[in-house]
């Protein structure tokens, strides 16, 4: 019998479960060994020789070099280890946390001082909250992905 | 014989503890939110515990994939701030208390809760940015914190977390294993973490203070009842990082009113702030009738 999945049509929303964790083990392992200060220099002075000492797929180092978060999490990252790549790039939580959205960093700031992001339309796939797939990427840039319709309509299907 | 007097709730932002660290909390971004703890440390002055029991999750610092421990409780004498990759944070090491940690241990694990015993291990924001919320700035050499701390650590970063009725049985027979306890101990339990926020994908971002202040009264007033509801609601509701609100279930479950042993805690303090970083930022204080 298959694993359970309730949280699969929770939008813009990977859940680190069993099978994303046996996915992204030696990723998140790598990581895990950005926390020492001399592994730090030592993926630094030469990010793809580093990467290439560990097990990974290599969609994962590509993920990893392009610094694509949201890319790292569907091959198996966790966010609190990925964390790790971005403490070595001296970025914050803030700033990682909105590159997953193609926001500015600054949009993303002024989301969060102003209440941050609505739960209204992005509880369940298929509602048209910000956070849907149709609605990516995000941010005043990309106004291919401003809203098409009203703010309630559900019409849109996963 | 030792006793459970009090029980607090407060996120554990770990930007928190950098506006600390870096002396930004009197910015305008930060202000308000600081403003809203000073009562908190008058309040631990004039409250003083001989322990903390403390329930935080580890956030990829003492555990990796290596190991990933359910409920793990500290038994060591001392823990160090860890390094989560900017350094450690500049604040003193956490003392414990084994012989208090070993008796609980005990009489949790016999109360068929199967806990992992840590005799080493370096804390995370999670677990000292509660302090610092809570006692104030420290020196990291100069100062202590005012007393010794058990720390508890919660999965919540590999699906699936505990349930929150797992978690809510489980401050139950903490309760029961601190009142087995023959010193005469004043024990505070702390439960972190929360409150919505989400840090990945399309969806970062995400704050639901409807929801957050939903849960705040409820755990006031019915935590039975919310002790009931389901991961998935946490996840939709509150973010896929707001699951964290589970261990404020531990810490509620250990007050006297839930255990048949008295009356309805006195809401000494609530606060409720938008935003910390990514995060909405709750905190209630407790404080069991006298007796």
């Amino acid at each position: 019998m298959a694993l359970e999945k309730p949280y699969m049509d929770v939008p813009g929303t990977i859940i680190f479960d069993a099978e994303q964790s046996r996915k992204g083990y030696w990723l998140n392992q790598f990581c895990m060994s950005l926390m020492k200060a001399e592994n730090r220099e030592r993926f630094k002075a030469d990010e793809r020789a580093y990467l290439d000492e560990w097990p990974m797929t290599e969609e994962q180092r590509q993920a990893v070099l392009a610094r694509d978060l949201n890319w790292c999490m569907r091959t198996g990252g966790n966010i609190y280890f990925l964390a790790k790549i971005g403490a070595t790039d001296g970025r914050s939580f803030q700033q990682m946390a909105g590159s997953m959205t193609g926001m500015t960093e600054q949009e993303y700031r002024d989301m969060m001082v102003g209440g941050g992001r609505s739960i209204e339309g992005n509880r369940y796939l298929g509602e048209d909250g910000n956070a849907q797939p149709h609605r990516q990427p995000q941010g005043a840039s990309h106004p291919a992905a401003a809203p098409q319709q009203p703010p309630h309509s559900t019409s849109k299907g996963a | 014989m030792a006793r459970i007097t009090a029980s607090v709730f407060t996120s554990h932002v770990p930007a928190i503890g950098a506006a600390l660290d870096l002396g930004k909390t009197q910015e305008p971004y930060w202000q308000p939110l600081f403003a809203g703890y000073e009562f908190s440390k008058q309040w631990m002055k004039d409250n003083k515990p001989d322990v903390v029991f403390l329930v935080f999750n580890d956030h990829a610092t003492a555990f990796s994939m290596d190991m990933i421990p359910t409920f793990a409780i500290g038994t060591a004498a001392e823990y160090s701030p860890a390094d989560e990759g900017w350094g450690p944070r500049p604040v003193p090491k956490v003392a414990g208390h084994p012989e208090l940690a070993s008796h609980i241990a005990q009489s949790v694990i016999q109360q068929d809760f199967d806990l992992t015993l840590i005799n080493k291990m370096d804390v995370d924001h999670g677990l000292t940015v509660p302090l610092s919320l809570m006692c104030g700035e420290k020196d990291p050499h100069k100062d202590a914190w005012p007393c010794p701390v058990i720390p508890f650590a919660v999965n919540v970063v590999q699906y699936p977390a505990p349930s929150g009725q797992r978690c809510f049985n489980l401050g139950r027979a903490i309760r029961r294993a601190v009142e087995s306890y023959d010193e005469d101990l004043n024990v505070h339990i702390w439960g972190t973490g929360g409150m919505s926020h989400q840090l990945q994908g399309a969806r970062a971002g995400l704050i639901n203070a409807d929801w957050d202040n939903r849960f705040l009264d409820r755990l006031i007033a019915e935590p039975a009842e919310l002790a009931k509801v389901p991961h998935i609601e946490y996840v939709r509701e509150a973010g896929s990082e707001g699951i964290e609100l589970v261990m404020w279930l531990i810490a509620r479950g250990a007050m006297a009113d839930v255990n048949g042993a008295g009356p309805a805690p006195r809401v000494a303090h609530r606060f409720f702030h938008v935003p910390a970083s990514n995060t909405a930022v709750g905190h209630l204080i407790l404080e069991e009738a006298a007796r």
